[in-house]
């Protein structure tokens, strides 16, 4: 704890890690939208400008998890996480955008790697 | 959502609000709820106690700012420096809320109350409330996002909890493939929410601008590809506008 660092050696300080790192910088974020909010009208220029940015920086996080991911995810190989994608967008268009079918298309990319690459 | 104009009317606050938790029956919270399993999974990895895992599901609720808090705990960062990237990560809760709000405000909605309901925002309610709130009596808008939104929260809170404690050791495989859910889940429904083509447009140019953005500014890719990319989605989508009057 001197450190600051997250440790579990005094009991309460991940629950107080957690609200200062997590809870605290994210909400923040929230509160300062509805407090603004009320000064924006939603057909103006400022609000649909707001809405693409925050549009942009989920699809960020979508391209973070298919291009640099992390973790489990980083144990499949990149082109089977954009085929996955292709095919999950593909399977959603095809079938009169059902986003059950193009998560199901999506899983069995990977799956069918998987089934590949325990075979091979 | 198909409602005649008079059974909307109709309906009670209390019929908002079970309605609004029959939502979570739907397709986005349910395979939101799928994302939530391999979340459990990343926790127990994490080395952090189950009671921490649910703590930060309630808590924090979006899923980016949790999986980036957990990176944090596991490289052991500092605390300044886990707060500054969650923030980075969690700046686009703003913009989103800023949407939200003329959505979900009617006459008498009071501001203590939406700053309650902003809590549980993340991408899955946002889309959500987005994509239904035009169906929705405009006073009864808040009672119909806070039946859903608060529910799902506590839903998958319980369920962090129990997941991790049932789960033993999750093969990395089937941790990885419940990971993919997420970006499947987001791509195609933020495609289907958008309300034109500049929510389509946001949506392949923040993803067309992250590889660059890895490589010109790690640790704040995300940023500069959702703001950068969201710019560009906004002008390009003046200039076809204007092209189109134009013609």
């Amino acid at each position: 704890m001197a450190d600051w660092t997250y440790s579990n050696v005094v009991p309460w300080w991940p629950y107080v890690f957690i609200l200062l790192a997590g809870w605290l910088p994210t909400d923040i974020w929230r509160y300062l939208g509805v407090v603004s909010a009320s000064r924006i009208d939603e057909t103006s220029e400022a609000a649909k400008l707001a809405r693409t940015i925050a549009t942009a920086l989920v699809a960020a996080v979508i391209a973070q998890l298919v291009f640099f991911p992390t973790g489990a995810l980083a144990d499949i190989p990149l082109p089977v996480r954009f085929g996955s994608l292709a095919a999950g967008f593909a399977a959603y268009q095809l079938s009169r955008r059902r986003i059950l079918a193009g998560i199901i298309a999506a899983e069995l990319v990977i799956g069918g790697w998987a089934l590949v690459a325990i075979l091979i | 959502m198909m409602l005649s104009s008079s059974e909307a009317a109709e309906r009670s606050t209390l019929g908002w609000i079970l309605l609004g938790m029959k939502g979570i029956a739907s397709p986005p919270a349910l395979i939101l709820t799928t994302a939530f399993f391999g979340f459990a999974g990343l926790c127990r990895e994490a080395g952090i106690s189950w009671e921490e895992a649910a703590f930060m599901t309630g808590m924090v609720w979006a899923l980016p700012a949790k999986i980036i808090l957990l990176g944090a705990i596991t490289a052991g960062t500092s605390l300044p420096a886990a707060a500054f990237a969650v923030a980075l990560s969690s700046l686009r809760m703003m913009p989103m809320v800023v949407a939200l709000m003329p959505e979900l405000r009617g006459a008498k909605t009071r501001t203590p109350t939406l700053l309650f309901l902003s809590h549980f925002v993340a991408i899955t309610a946002w889309v959500f409330a987005m994509e239904r709130m035009e169906s929705v009596p405009r006073d009864k808008r808040a009672a119909y996002f806070g039946g859903f939104a608060v529910t799902l929260t506590a839903i998958n809170t319980v369920l962090v909890a129990v997941v991790f404690n049932l789960m033993g050791q999750l093969p990395a495989l089937a941790t990885g493939a419940l990971a993919f859910l997420t970006p499947v889940y987001f791509f195609t429904s933020l495609y289907g929410s958008a309300r034109d083509i500049t929510g389509r447009l946001a949506l392949f140019c923040g993803m067309a601008a992250l590889p660059p953005a890895h490589w010109l500014s790690p640790g704040y890719e995300l940023l500069t590809a959702g703001i950068g990319g969201g710019f560009v989605a906004y002008l390009s989508a003046r200039i076809i506008a204007a092209r189109r009057s134009a013609a």
